[in-house]
């Protein structure tokens, strides 16, 4: 009996913290298939669905759908703020990394303003069906429910939609898309509102679990980057094969060896995949340099 | 700047880089003299501020060589600092082993910074920049758990006491004199390391890593010895933060000292020592100004980062870098002088000539080089054409290691070549230049050709580190046969301008100073033509068939028909992957396949 429990919450928290760093994985790659940046803000984002969710549904009183459209609408804002501000004046000039300091500074400043604004201390989260308990308690399965039809639809919107494919061709070749007469440039900016709704998603779906925290951005944007680095950069199917594993792994971890060093060995899991498969389980690898 | 004032005075020319020389050390003196007039006046309050600046720059001073010079960016430094502190304090109060002294808790802390320095930068070696900014911030999210978690050890989040000094270092003015000497130690090795071929290599690395692969830098050799420093010195640093602060808990280790860290470093500028100091001083004392904004800190660090990354990414030294904005005389003519040649080969090995035997290299179903056998001999001009695509470039890829041949080899007299290790050509004597030339824009021209010597030096890293003698002879041999390489192509009035300013086709002629510092056995010049002006191109005839004439194997991929077969002993022509046709210009001025495919009736 003992071990059936253990083994259900290893797999009941293990299934929805990896559907959860899946979905900020796939917020990372839709970023990065219309610019070649990845960038910090992919966190952030999803702590905002959170702390947004919380804000407008306990504090501010809303009805439950209104809250949730609003928080996906200042995502969407966020993550096209993050276009705007970090990511196209640097575009330029790729190969010199700067967007890796440009988007950690407006991850900072969104954690930053979150932090005093609303709290540092972690804040309750509404509880929104009220449905199941246990293992199979809806803070579990919302997040696995989320990030199955996130993937979904964006599925379907890039086999079945002309902006869909329009992404696609972007994501493969930007120069021979801008060509085609492609708007590249709307294009990449409603790639990053997109992005910043998944991860809106994420953070409003795993809100139950990780509560409305400001901390949770950095915490996300390292462990949401892990599914990436394993399942190949821009690959959201390898993103939820990495997050799902990610997160069982450290789940199971965290029962047998304790929390510490639970940490420890998904940071060394991390480094040792990077180093024997640069290119991500799933990824392929590229790049002519001369 | 002392590798330029201890460079022996030969010429007039030197005795001017002996007084800038002295010019770029006189800011330091500056600082050195306010911190030593500081206990004489200020307060105990002060004594701290300034400690404080002291050990953060024991730290910012190794990062500096790691994002400064080599631009890794290493996000989560503040982890090594937070990993010191621990080491330290937990030794010294001796809660898990017996107490241990001081000196020992300091160099137990050095050690595991060290390592740890380096595990954290294993991704740098291989991978995007990105991963490594990640994995250096997963490492500072995970020390920090660790701290809170591991009770028995770190004191969970009460925290434990920090190490004490002993007389007469346990007043704030006695340990501010110690951290202030760590402090000054610390910029004297960063700053032999910064300028030496190690330095160089890193700076080669960051903004030419494809060439610094030519020359002989191996990316992992270079990285590793700055990890493994700036993992020291960071951790050293926390072990005096500790003691600074009497007793630490996880949460003094803020995410916000990394961004600190960070930014004190882009504010000074890259590849610059005395803009992150300045950066790091400056940083340390604005909060105790703005104290009411200090919830605010962070983001306004954040904002000012975001400003310095979009309006200054050169940072306070390239705003105040007024010598490289002097006017460089218009229409200079690039005059080679063929005749130093001889200095630069003098004791070279013997010539020997580079032979290709059935090489074939497919791309996909694409077979880029279909069983190709070519020789250079030493002593002569050997020039490959061929329509755009017939495989020229690749083989020239192939024999400097950029591909890995599928079938047959490549030797070196009687050396086979290693497959697909770039790195490895220089110490073979192989040199080559870039169809688009690849130079390292922010170093002066004689820096960049220095690097074309890194693997002649051969004073190690501590020996450089600690700028013992074997490090100035280095230098100094390096510099002087730079200046002897730019005599030799023509650019030698502009060997202390900053390489960024120059015209295209000077960058070129730059790529074979830096080749010829080898004195090669081959070299491979990909379309080195390519944009000049006829009577450039005259002399860049001229300066190829004299450095043949010293025994050099010339390989010249070129698109200028009437170079080639003005200066070539032999030419071959590949078309498709194959050799078209393979003898002396004559004859292939005759071939009739070529003239018809290639030339032109």
């Amino acid at each position: 009996m003992a071990f059936g429990a253990t083994l259900a919450s290893i797999l009941s928290t293990g299934l929805a913290m990896g559907a959860i760093y899946a979905l900020i994985g796939i917020t990372y790659n839709v970023m990065y298939s219309t610019s070649r940046v990845m960038s910090f803000t992919a966190g952030q984002l999803g702590m905002l669905g959170g702390v947004l969710g919380a804000l407008f549904t306990l504090r501010l009183g809303m009805p439950l759908l209104v809250g949730f459209a609003l928080t996906l609408l200042c995502c969407a804002v966020v993550g096209m703020v993050t276009e705007f501000v970090a990511v196209r004046p640097v575009l330029a000039s790729l190969d010199q990394h700067l967007y890796v300091l440009s988007t950690l500074a407006l991850a900072l400043i969104i954690q930053q303003v979150t932090a005093i604004e609303w709290s540092t201390e972690p804040q309750a989260f509404p509880r929104l069906f009220g449905i199941g308990s246990g293992a199979l308690d809806e803070k579990f399965w919302l997040p696995v429910v989320a990030c199955a039809m996130t993937m979904g639809a964006l599925e379907w919107m890039q086999r079945k939609t002309l902006v869909g494919r329009a992404f696609l061709a972007v994501a493969e070749d930007n120069f021979a898309a801008r060509a085609l007469g492609l708007p590249e440039r709307n294009l990449r900016i409603a790639s990053y509102a997109l992005a910043g709704a998944i991860g809106g998603i994420a953070g409003y779906a795993g809100g139950e679990l990780m509560l409305a925290f400001f901390a949770n951005g950095a915490f996300l944007n390292f462990y949401g980057f892990v599914p990436v680095a394993l399942g190949g950069l821009g690959n959201n199917r390898g993103a939820i094969v990495g997050g799902v594993a990610l997160g069982i792994f450290q789940q199971a971890a965290n029962f047998l060896v304790g929390g510490i060093f639970a940490s420890v060995a998904v940071f060394v899991v991390f480094i040792v995949v990077l180093l024997a498969v640069p290119q991500g389980l799933f990824g392929t690898s590229t790049a002519r340099r001369v | 700047m002392t590798s330029l004032s201890d460079a022996a005075v030969e010429k007039p020319a030197e005795l001017g880089h002996k007084a800038s020389a002295l010019t770029a050390a006189g800011p330091f003196v500056a600082l050195a003299a306010v911190a030593a007039i500081l206990p004489l006046i200020g307060n105990d309050y002060w004594a701290v501020i300034a400690t404080r600046a002291a050990i953060y720059w024991v730290l910012v001073a190794g990062l500096n060589l790691i994002v400064g010079y080599a631009g890794q960016l290493a996000i989560g430094y503040v982890s090594l600092l937070t990993l010191g502190a621990y080491v330290t304090s937990v030794l010294a109060a001796g809660n898990v082993l017996p107490a241990m002294p001081l000196a020992v808790c300091f160099a137990a802390a050095a050690m595991t910074g060290a390592i740890f320095g380096v595990v954290v930068g294993l991704p740098a070696l291989r991978l995007r920049t990105f991963y490594f900014a990640i994995s250096t911030l997963g490492f500072a999210t995970i020390v920090t758990q660790i701290a809170l978690a591991w009770q028995s050890v770190t004191g969970g989040g009460i925290g434990l006491t920090g190490p004490e000094f002993p007389k007469p270092f346990d007043t704030p003015w006695g340990f501010y004199t110690f951290c202030l000497g760590v402090a000054a130690f610390a910029t004297w090795i960063t700053s032999n390391v910064a300028h030496s071929r190690y330095g160089r290599a890193l700076v080669a690395i960051r903004d030419a890593d494809v060439a610094a692969e030519a020359n002989g830098i191996s990316k992992s050799r270079a990285l590793i010895p700055v990890f493994l420093l700036g993992g020291a010195m960071a951790a050293v640093a926390g072990g005096l933060f500790a003691v600074l602060q009497t007793y630490i808990t996880p949460d003094a280790f803020t995410f916000d000292l990394s961004v600190l860290f960070f930014i004190a470093i882009l504010i000074g500028g890259r590849g610059s020592i005395l803009g992150p100091l300045i950066g790091t001083v400056v940083l340390t004392i604005l909060p105790e100004f703005a104290a009411p904004l200090a919830a605010w800190s962070t983001f306004l660090y954040a904002v000012l980062l975001l400003v310095i990354v979009l309006a200054v990414p050169g940072g306070i030294a390239d705003v105040l870098d007024f010598h490289n904005r002097r006017v460089l005389t218009n229409n200079r003519a690039i005059v080679p002088d063929p005749s130093v040649l001889p200095g630069l080969y003098a004791g070279r090995p013997a010539a020997e000539p580079l032979t290709m035997r059935g090489v074939v290299l497919a791309f996909g179903g694409v077979r880029a080089l279909d069983g190709v056998d070519l020789t250079i001999e030493p002593g002569t001009v050997h020039g490959l054409i061929g329509p755009n695509g017939s495989g020229k470039t690749t083989a020239l890829n192939v024999i400097s290691g950029y591909y890995a041949l599928q079938k047959g080899e490549v030797r070196i007299g009687d050396t086979p070549l290693p497959t697909g290790r770039p790195e490895l050509r220089a110490d073979l004597g192989l040199a080559r230049t870039f169809q688009t030339p690849r130079v390292v824009a922010e170093e002066t021209v004689l820096e960049n050709v220095m690097i074309g010597g890194t693997v002649s030096g051969r004073a190690g890293f501590l020996t450089t580190l600690l700028a013992l003698p074997g490090r100035g002879r280095d230098e100094r041999e390096l510099a002087a046969r730079g200046r002897m390489a730019l005599r030799a192509v023509g650019l030698e009035s502009l060997a202390d301008v900053r390489a960024s300013r120059l015209q295209h086709s000077e960058l070129r002629f730059i790529e074979i100073a830096r080749a010829l510092m080898l004195a090669p056995k081959l070299l491979m010049l990909d379309e080195p033509a390519a944009g000049l002006s006829p009577d450039e191109i005259a002399r860049l005839g001229d300066l190829i068939s004299a450095i043949a004439r010293h025994g050099t194997a010339v390989l010249l991929v070129e698109h200028h028909a009437d170079l080639i077969f003005a200066i070539c002993q032999h030419v071959t022509v590949l078309n498709l992957g194959r050799v078209l046709a393979d003898g002396t210009p004559a004859d292939i001025r005759s071939h009739k396949e070529v003239v018809s495919a290639y030339l032109g009736g």
